[in-house]
C-alpha cells in the first residue's frame, strides 16, 4: 500500500496517509481532488469496486467526514479516502458517474447528514424516512430524544434503572461491598 | 400527495375527456361502521367460539419479533395445533401481531394491512416495544404506544418474549374472544376519527385514502 501511496503522490497532491492494515489504508484528500483520483484508481490502479459511501459529523470542528472505501479485487486492498468538508451547506461532488451505486448512498447522505450532491440522480426523493419534516437526524446536533418527546406519546409508568447498580442489587443485595 | 391519487383529466378510448379523482371514484370514503353482535346471545357465543378456535395471523412481521413466529410456525412449537395459522394476506386473516418496533414507515403499511383485514379482527402487540417503545424508547423514528394508532387487545412483554409466551397470550386471546370483549374492530371504527388524527400526527406524508379498502 505504501508503494501505492507512493506512486500516487507523483500525480496528485495527497494529504495524510495511515496504514491500518497489510491490506487497507487511508489517505485523506482534498475535496476538489477526489474526483479525479478515484478515476485514477478505478482505471489505472484496479479499484473496481466502491465497498461504501459513509459520512462522520466532527460538530466541534464544524466539518463532515466523508469517507469512500474503495476495493481491489485482484490484490485484495481495501483503500479509504477521506474528505473534510464544511458542515455548514454541506455539498461534495457527486461520483455517480464513476460508480453507478454511489447514487444511492448518497441519497442517503443528504436525507440523513443533509448533505447535497448536486447531479446525483434521485437524490431529493424519500430514502428510509417518508416524510420527513425536521433536521436530518444523523447529524450530531439533531437531539433525537428530545424529537421523541415531542412526537410521540409516552405511556406513564416506565422506569429506569442505572443497570450496573441494578444488577449490584440483585447480585449481591446489601451483603456485599463489591 | 402521490401523483396517481390527485385528480386529473384522462381521455377515454372514444374521445371523450373525463376528469378522474381517484379518492372519489376508486375508493369508497364510507368509514367502518360498528358490527353490532348477532341477535341472540347463544348465537353470538357459538360465532366466537368459532372465532376463538381460528385464529389466521397475517404473516407481516413489522419488527424483530417476526424472529419468534418461525418457531411457532414449525414443529417445535406448532401453534397450528392451537388453531392458529398464518396467512399470506389481510384479506385471510383475522389476527395482526404486531411483533416489535414499528417506526412510522412500517406503522403505514401496518394501518393499510389492517384496514383490509376483514372484521372481527384482533391485535396482539407483541414485545416491549409496542407496550412502551421498549429500547427504542428515545428513537426518533419509532412509536412508543401502539393502542394510540390501532385498538389492542393483547399485548405479550418482553424483549423479545419466547414462543411459549406467545402461546400463552394467543391463549389469553382466546378467552378474551369468548367472553365477546375482543371489540377491537368496533372500537376503531366507534373511535376512527381518533385513531386517524394520532396516526396523521405521526405520518406526515399521508398519502392515501383515508379508510379505502
Amino acid at each position: 500500500m505504501q508503494q501505492l501511496y507512493d506512486t500516487l503522490t507523483q500525480r496528485f497532491s495527497l494529504g495524510e496517509f495511515t496504514r491500518q492494515r497489510a491490506d487497507l489504508a487511508f489517505i485523506t484528500v482534498e475535496a476538489v481532488r477526489l474526483h479525479a483520483l478515484l478515476r485514477h484508481l478505478r482505471d489505472q490502479e484496479g479499484f473496481t469496486h466502491l465497498v461504501l459511501l459513509t459520512a462522520v459529523d466532527w460538530l466541534e470542528d464544524g466539518q463532515f467526514q466523508l469517507t469512500y472505501l474503495i476495493n481491489n479485487r485482484a490484490k485484495c486492498q481495501d483503500l479509504g479516502l477521506r474528505v473534510m468538508i464544511a458542515r455548514d451547506n454541506a455539498s461534495m461532488e457527486s461520483i455517480h458517474d464513476l460508480w453507478a451505486a454511489a447514487a444511492t448512498y448518497q441519497r442517503e447522505l443528504r436525507e440523513m447528514f443533509g448533505i447535497d450532491f448536486p447531479g446525483s440522480p434521485r437524490l431529493m426523493d424519500d430514502f428510509i424516512l417518508e416524510g420527513w419534516n425536521a433536521a436530518p437526524p444523523y447529524r450530531r446536533d439533531f437531539d433525537t430524544l428530545e424529537y421523541s418527546r415531542a412526537t410521540y406519546r409516552e405511556r406513564p409508568g416506565r422506569e429506569t434503572r442505572d443497570p450496573a447498580a441494578h444488577m449490584k442489587q440483585q447480585l449481591y443485595g446489601d451483603k456485599g461491598d463489591v | 400527495m402521490k401523483e396517481e391519487l390527485l385528480k386529473r383529466i384522462v381521455k377515454t378510448p372514444d374521445g371523450q375527456e373525463i376528469e378522474i379523482d381517484p379518492l372519489r371514484d376508486y375508493y369508497c370514503e364510507a368509514g367502518p361502521t360498528v358490527q353490532p353482535p348477532a341477535y341472540t346471545a347463544i348465537i353470538e357465543k357459538l360465532f366466537n367460539w368459532a372465532r376463538s378456535e381460528s385464529l389466521w395471523i397475517l404473516g407481516f412481521g413489522t419488527g424483530c419479533g417476526a424472529i419468534e413466529m418461525r418457531p411457532l410456525m414449525t414443529p417445535r412449537f406448532d401453534a397450528y395445533r392451537y388453531g392458529i395459522q398464518w396467512r399470506p394476506t389481510p384479506r385471510q386473516s383475522n389476527l395482526f401481531v404486531i411483533s416489535g418496533y414499528l417506526s412510522v414507515k412500517t406503522l403505514k403499511r401496518v394501518i393499510r394491512s389492517y384496514e383490509q383485514m376483514q372484521g372481527p379482527k384482533y391485535v396482539v402487540g407483541l414485545g416491549s416495544c409496542t407496550i412502551n417503545g421498549g429500547m427504542y424508547w428515545d428513537s426518533y423514528n419509532t412509536i412508543k404506544r401502539l393502542d394510540d394508532y390501532l385498538p389492542v387487545d393483547v399485548y405479550i412483554a418482553g424483549c423479545m418474549p419466547r414462543p411459549e409466551a406467545l402461546l400463552a397470550g394467543f391463549e389469553e386471546l382466546k378467552k378474551i374472544i369468548r367472553a365477546g370483549k375482543a371489540e377491537g374492530a368496533n372500537q376503531y371504527a366507534a373511535n376512527f376519527d381518533w385513531y386517524k388524527a394520532n396516526q396523521k400526527s405521526v405520518i406526515h406524508d399521508w398519502d392515501m385514502p383515508d379508510y379505502n379498502w
